[in-house]
């Protein structure tokens, strides 16, 4: 596969890690009401058939985490976005 | 030596210049250069070459190509002996040397045949169903038994004398095969200036324009592709490679290949390696593979002298060698003719044609009656006669009959023809039966990929050149190569129209053995007896029955088993279903995947700054993941465990030094920084103050513990963070997750700096004395450094770092400097420390005192436990957000009775402890339902007399002062141990403070 890191360009799969669901957001409160929303973040994935947003790392390259839109079916790329984000914003639709 | 009884007078691609001599089960012979072995071992008449997988039955040679599935032989001898090499793609080479296989005393007289009189009781399945029961005699009767009589070749078992490297290339097009269309497609490309990759596994480009009669554009085929050859070579945007196999299409057009560089020589030449892997990554992919011939299925159909008619015209016409003298051509197709003229052509006798179709044209069946042929239509072959070489063919009517028996020694086969459309599978695109062509099409590829010529299904030469054209044309044009321009097509001559085949998959009347897979000797019959049981999907038939699981991939057998499953289940070809072709396209040698990362290259090695001085020292290494750590440091006559107690005992009494570099080390910097540190570790960070250093406890965001270490703040805006030697890269990795994807508006930086920084840890009572001697600038008493303090300091001009921490337990300091002036400041260290009888400590002596002070590693931070189960639930905040601070607080986390951490002793004074033993309760049996827990680290304690262990027992602390058992199994070994505080040595930390 070819990874396209927002920094480098397109790159080997072989540069990257991968670190699953990027439409997860961690809670902010540590109230005990928040519990059933701690254990959807911690161990709640969807497996979606289609188009799925997910983290990557370009670990042996520049270092940046991503969103990536990938299509789970047939590989295809179709977004990405640094996580941190250039301008604050969230790149998720 | 045998003289070439079996080579044409005239023709051919070979250069009966050049005779070859080899060797085959011990005999002599000669060849030619350009022969294969195959070739070779026909030109010299030897018809037989192998035994069957399974029921030893003599084999020959069935196809001039990769997809050989019966001509397997051990190449080479000694080191570089290989397996199951096909001798129809083996390049014949001066001194070749190559024996068959799977037989036993000898191949003409093969004991183990007798497995194919009993064959009836050999049936798919069987060994499902006779082996289950009795267990026992699986292992030690049958198992044995079958792989002695069942296999293939043997593989050497000395390590692999050659080396392999790996190459990437990046292209716009890579087209994979060099036959007419691929050709074309790379010409076409070229032409317009795009960067083209062409590959093809054989030695010579060409494809079927070496094995078959064509003129085109006026010249013979081998012509035309010579000068299409040549314009490539001399085109700078276009890479050649011959001999290379693109065994896999993986997502995004990336492409596997291997490329047999030297296995055409009796060994590489020195320096250069024996294959090369590459690594293709290309825009577009013109697929132009070509199509393989199918088989068909009758009575002992294996016999040698039963070959594909391809394979015999490429035999004939390119290698100008007769696979026999008297032949039968039985065909569904139109193949079926142009082999009895290509055999007639060079005065082979052809005895019959034997056409499945009815109606053969009648001027053909004038031209082929008139030179001694008669012509069978609506006919079939029912058997073959003979044994070790075949003698004849019954060939019948297809409504039924006696049928006539006729001699031959070659009977070539048609029964239709495959696209070799592997690849296009690999991404997970199954391909799609054409009802019209009678075969396999790709599925749907989309843009980056296109299928040409015969891969595409359409047989003929024009098509060939036609679609490679314009597929060439079309991906450079999808390149961005504007200006590409439509070249004329090449006229070919000479080829007659082909009327359609018809499909005929068993024969019916066969009453022995009708194989559907040479190489794993699956029969129709088989295939019959696993739909008669219930295996009647495709992937339970194949594993059922073996089918297509040789090391071929059933290439010539797949599609034939589809469809006769087909009609046994009364199913349509589109209904039964697909098998998944699956990489690699054909075997591959392990060596070409690990390249250059073997023995000492495996992995890289990491050296600590001051491993030279470790060496000089005497040190002994321990690998820790990649680096080499100093383990003990013996005098002469030490061994590890004498070594290691005096380390600790010198250290205690007066002062040690040990190479700490390893730690993780992350510089931290910006204003957020303490902010930052305080969401990754579960105590507080924020409040510590500048010149300070603190323990810290990082856990993962389910409240298991991850790593701990310490962070020194060495100004407001920058910490410094060490982490365990193993977790390094991971925590830098965590920490950029939460940076980035987390908490984004921190303004915070950090970056390992690991390598750049060595570490020595100074412990002992005398620690402070000696520092104070070698940093005379630095006020090292209790009130200006006192323990845990942390400071930048220069010394002789360099930067220098210094933290009172201590993993031993002892008055210690930690040391870094920069890594390059490591070895200097260490030297020096030494020279001063001689006065206090400095002693080098390695890492088993900093495992002994850490068990002795009860300090955990990583065998307690074992992704288990939490702080609460390790004593460090103090660590754990409660009034600020962190990572993994809700759900450490579970109630199940924090449960008293999980399995907490205690220390051992043993009962009786010398008694050894074991890590790794489980603990039971006393008098209780060693099963699973007495377990409570397990002893951690073990180690003798030089400061205690005897030996101490670390132990997660269930209720832990709560349980200090119960007596156990610790039963090791592996070792056989057990203690009566007592549960005690795990801190061991100086519980409040005296020696620390003072
Ligand atoms: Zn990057």
């Amino acid at each position: 596969m070819r990874i396209p890191c927002p920094n480098c360009g397109e790159r080997g799969l072989e540069e990257f890690s991968y670190r699953g669901d990027a439409t997860v957001t961690r809670p902010t409160s540590i109230e005990p009401s928040s519990e059933s929303a701690w254990l959807d973040y911690v161990y709640l994935r969807d497996n979606p058939y289609g188009p799925h947003w997910e983290f990557w790392h370009h670990i042996s390259g520049c270092r940046a985490w991503f969103r990536l839109k990938r299509d789970t079916v047939t590989h295809k790329v179709l977004a990405v976005a640094l996580a941190a984000g250039v301008d604050g914003e969230d790149h998720r639709s | 030596m045998t003289r070439q009884k079996f080579r044409l007078p005239v023709g051919g691609l070979i250069d009966r210049l050049q005779p070859i001599e080899f060797r085959f089960d011990g005999k002599r012979f000669e060849g030619y250069e350009g022969d294969t072995l195959a070739s070779a071992l026909l030109a010299n008449g030897v018809r037989l070459v192998g035994r069957s997988f399974k029921y030893h039955r003599p084999r020959g040679i069935f196809t001039s190509g990769s997809e050989e599935p019966n001509a397997l032989v051990e190449l080479r001898e000694g080191a570089r002996r290989e397996p199951n090499t096909r001798a129809t793609v083996t390049e014949l080479f001066e001194g070749l040397s190559a024996c068959s296989q799977n037989r036993w005393p000898s191949l003409r007289f093969d004991w183990r045949a007798v497995n194919g009189l009993i064959s009836a009781l050999l049936p798919a399945g069987f060994y499902y169903k006779t082996f289950m029961w009795p267990a026992s005699f699986w292992e030690k009767v049958y198992e044995p038994q079958i792989r002695r009589a069942a296999g293939l070749g043997r593989a050497s078992s000395r390590a692999d004398p050659d080396h392999y490297e790996a190459s990437w290339h990046h292209c716009d097009l890579l087209v994979i095969g060099a036959g007419p269309a691929g050709l074309m497609a790379a010409r076409a490309a070229a032409r317009s200036g795009a960067r083209v990759l062409i590959a093809d596994e054989q030695a010579r480009f060409g494809g079927t324009l070496l094995d078959e009669h064509v003129v085109i554009d006026g010249v013979t085929g081998v012509e035309w592709a010579r000068a299409c050859i040549e314009e490539l070579k001399t085109s700078d945007n276009v890479t050649l490679l011959p001999r290379t196999t693109v065994f896999g299409h993986y997502d995004h057009n990336v492409l596997g290949a291997v490329e047999r560089v030297n296995d055409h020589l009796a060994e590489p030449p020195p320096g250069q390696p024996r294959q090369r892997l590459w690594h293709i990554i290309a825009r577009q992919v013109v697929l132009a593979s070509g199509a393989m011939e199918r088989g068909l299925s009758f009575t002992n159909n294996d016999r040698p002298g039963v070959m594909l008619a391809s394979a015999v015209r490429s035999y004939v016409n390119r290698y100008a060698v007769a696979p026999g003298e008297s032949a039968i051509v039985f065909a569904n197709n139109d193949s079926g003719v142009r082999t009895v003229r290509d055999l007639k052509s060079v005065g082979l006798t052809v005895r019959a044609l034997v056409d499945v179709r009815s109606g053969v044209d009648s001027a053909v069946r004038a031209e082929l009656e008139d030179t001694g042929t008669q012509v069978f239509d609506n006919s079939v072959v029912l058997r073959a006669h003979g044994t070790t070489q075949l003698r004849g063919a019954r060939i019948a009517p297809r409504g039924g009959g006696q049928g006539v028996d006729l001699d031959c020694d070659l009977l070539c086969l048609s029964g239709g023809h495959d696209p070799r459309i592997h690849l296009t599978s690999h991404t997970g695109v199954k391909p799609v039966f054409d009802n019209t062509l009678g075969c396999f099409l790709a599925g749907d590829l989309g843009e980056s990929v296109s299928v040409v010529g015969g891969a595409s299904g359409r047989f003929d030469m024009v098509t060939a050149l036609r679609t490679g054209h314009d597929a060439g044309h079309e991906a450079a044009l999808r390149c961005g190569f504007a200006l590409a321009i439509e070249q004329p097509i090449p006229e070919v001559t000479g080829e007659s129209a082909e009327s359609a085949s018809e499909a005929l998959w068993q024969i019916a009347g066969a009453t022995e053995k009708a194989f559907v897979d040479l190489q794993n000797d699956v029969t129709v019959d088989d295939l019959a007896l696993a739909v008669r049981e219930g295996f009647d999907s495709v992937e339970l038939m194949k594993r059922y029955t073996t089918l297509g699981m040789a090391t071929d991939q059933g290439k010539t057998s797949n599609v034939t088993g589809l469809a006769i499953l087909g009609e046994q289940t009364q199913r349509a070809m589109a209904d039964v279903g697909t098998t998944t072709f699956r990489p690699p396209y054909t075997p591959v040698a392990i060596g070409a995947f690990a390249g250059d990362s073997r023995g000492r290259h495996f992995q890289p090695v990491r050296y600590s700054p001051l491993h030279e001085w470790a060496v000089d020292l005497g040190a002994e290494f321990l690998e820790v993941g990649l680096w080499y750590r100093s383990r003990y440091f013996p005098k002469a006559g030490e061994d590890m465990a004498v070594a290691s107690e005096r380390e600790v005992l010198a250290t205690r009494r007066s002062v040690g030094v040990c190479d700490v570099s390893t730690l993780g080390k992350i510089d931290i910097q910006g204003p957020d920084a303490g902010a930052f540190l305080n969401l990754l570790y579960s105590n507080g960070f924020k409040t510590l103050q500048v010149g300070k250093a603190r323990y810290g406890l990082m856990l993962r965001e389910d409240g298991i513990l991850y790593d701990d270490g310490t962070a020194s703040r060495l100004t407001a805006d920058r910490y410094l963070m060490t982490t365990t030697t193993h977790n390094a890269a991971g925590v830098l990795a965590h920490m950029e997750f939460y940076h980035q994807c987390v908490w984004p508006g921190l303004d915070v930086q950090f970056c390992s700096v690991t390598e750049q920084w060595a570490g020595l840890a100074v412990a002992g009572p005398q620690s402070r004395e000696l520092l104070s001697r070698v940093l005379p600038q630095i006020s090292l008493d209790n009130d200006a450094f006192p323990y845990m303090a942390a400071g930048e300091f220069t010394f002789q001009g360099m930067a220098l770092r210094l933290f009172r921490i201590s993993f031993s337990g002892e008055l210690g300091y930690e040391i870094n400097v920069p890594a390059g002036y490591a070895r200097a400041f260490a030297d020096h260290l030494m020279e001063v420390g001689e006065a206090f009888g400095i002693t080098p400590y390695g890492s088993e002596a900093l495992d002994v005192m850490r068990i002795e002070k009860g300090h955990v590693t990583a065998k307690e931070l074992n992704g288990q436990t939490t702080p609460h189960d390790l004593g460090l639930g103090r660590m754990v905040s409660q009034k600020k957000d962190y990572i993994g601070r809700f759900l450490s607080g579970r109630p199940g986390m924090i449960d008293a009775n999980r399995q907490r951490i205690v220390g051992l002793v043993p009962e009786r004074a010398g008694a050894r402890l074991f890590a790794g033993a489980h603990l039971v309760g006393p008098g209780k049996s060693a099963i699973a339902k007495n377990d409570e827990g397990f002893v951690t680290s073990v180690t003798y304690s030089p400061a205690l007399g005897h030996w101490i262990g670390l132990a997660l027992v269930n209720g832990g602390e709560e349980r200090i002062g119960e007596k156990m058992r610790a039963i090791e199994g592996l070792r056989g070994m057990e203690a009566d141990v007592e549960l005690v505080s795990p801190l061991f040595l100086d519980p409040e930390g005296v020696r620390l403070r003072d």
